[in-house]
Parts: C-alpha cells; sequence; structure tokens
C-alpha cells in the first residue's frame, strides 16, 4: 500500500483545480503524508465538509492505498 | 455481528455522550491518530466510550459508511459526528474543543 507524492498532488489538483497544494512525506514511506490545501472552494463549509472534499479528490485510494493522510485546509 | 451495522452504530453513538471509534484501546492504541484523540480526550478529563474497530471488520467498515469519513478514529459528541484526529487535534489547539464540549453539557476538567 503506497502512493506516490506527485500521484497525490495531482489527484488533488484534478478535483481542485483552483488550490494550492502543500504536500509532506511524513515517513519517507510513500505511505504517511500530511498535506495542506489552499483554496476558495472550502469558503463557508465546516471543517468536516472541506476536509471531504479533499478525501472525495482521492477517489477511494485514503484508507486503501494511502494508509495516513494529515489533513489541512485553509478557506481563502 | 447479525443486527443490521448501522442500527448497532446509531444505537452506540445515541445511547453515550461522547463515543471514539478508534483502533485498539484507550490504554493500548494500535494507530498513532487513534492514540492523539485519545491523549486529547483524557488531557481535557473526558469519558468516552470507546469502539475497536479492528475488532470486527463490519463496525470498521460500517462506520466510514455512515458518516461517508473515509478514516479512522472517529469522535461523536452527543449523536454528532465531530470528525477524525485532524479535525479534533485542530479545535483542540485552537481552544474550540472545550468551549464546544462545554456547550453540549460534556463534563471536562
Amino acid at each position: 500500500m503506497s502512493m506516490k507524492l506527485i500521484e497525490l498532488e495531482a489527484l488533488v489538483k484534478k478535483a481542485i483545480p483552483n488550490s494550492e497544494i502543500e504536500i509532506k512525506d511524513l515517513a519517507g514511506d510513500d505511505n504517511h503524508f500530511s498535506i495542506i490545501v489552499k483554496s476558495d472552494v472550502f469558503r463557508g463549509k465546516t471543517r468536516i465538509e472541506q476536509h471531504q472534499i479533499v478525501y472525495n479528490a482521492l477517489e477511494e485510494k485514503m484508507g486503501n492505498k494511502l494508509h495516513a493522510l494529515q489533513v489541512k485546509t485553509i478557506s481563502t | 455481528m447479525d443486527e443490521n451495522i448501522n442500527d448497532w452504530i446509531s444505537k452506540k453513538i445515541t445511547s453515550n455522550d461522547v463515543v471514539l471509534f478508534m483502533k485498539g484501546t484507550p490504554e493500548t492504541p494500535q494507530c498513532g491518530f487513534s492514540s492523539q484523540v485519545v491523549q486529547i480526550l483524557n488531557y481535557l478529563g473526558i469519558e468516552f466510550s470507546s469502539v475497536n474497530v479492528l475488532e470486527d471488520e463490519s463496525i470498521r467498515n460500517g462506520i466510514k459508511e455512515y458518516t461517508n469519513w473515509p478514516t479512522i478514529p472517529q469522535l461523536y459528541v452527543k449523536n454528532e459526528f465531530i470528525g477524525g484526529a485532524d479535525i479534533v487535534r485542530e479545535m483542540f489547539e485552537e481552544n474550540e474543543l472545550i468551549e464546544f464540549l462545554k456547550g453540549k453539557g460534556i463534563a471536562t476538567n
């Protein structure tokens, strides 16, 4: 189970085109990442809704191909 | 788990004020994110009921569908999904969690 950083970035960029994305590989194993996503798509949404937008971008890979993802969303 | 999983989950989160679906137990968490939430709840002196999703695959998958949230842990307060480790930690760091819990009538330290 693992995912390349650029694959993760591409998935999020595809789903949230108007966004700034910052990803860190936390463990160097392509399996533990942190991601900060800045976008106006989050405006007016609860944290849960914002994070669901990011999870939905990952198309079922979260918890399957990708083990651990620390998510921070910033509404612009 | 023969009982309908959604009914079981619903009963669990309505009959307990604070419920944490986690990997492992509060005494021996099996995942860093689950452990983080347990530490925050303990630090705030919150009494909570925990469910070890590793003990039953149907709960582990059922809870993800129940809230359309793909990860564990999941925290519920008064039958409401609050979030996973990221959101609970963010609320805690911004002093929102304690206010939220008090607002829901949950006893804290």
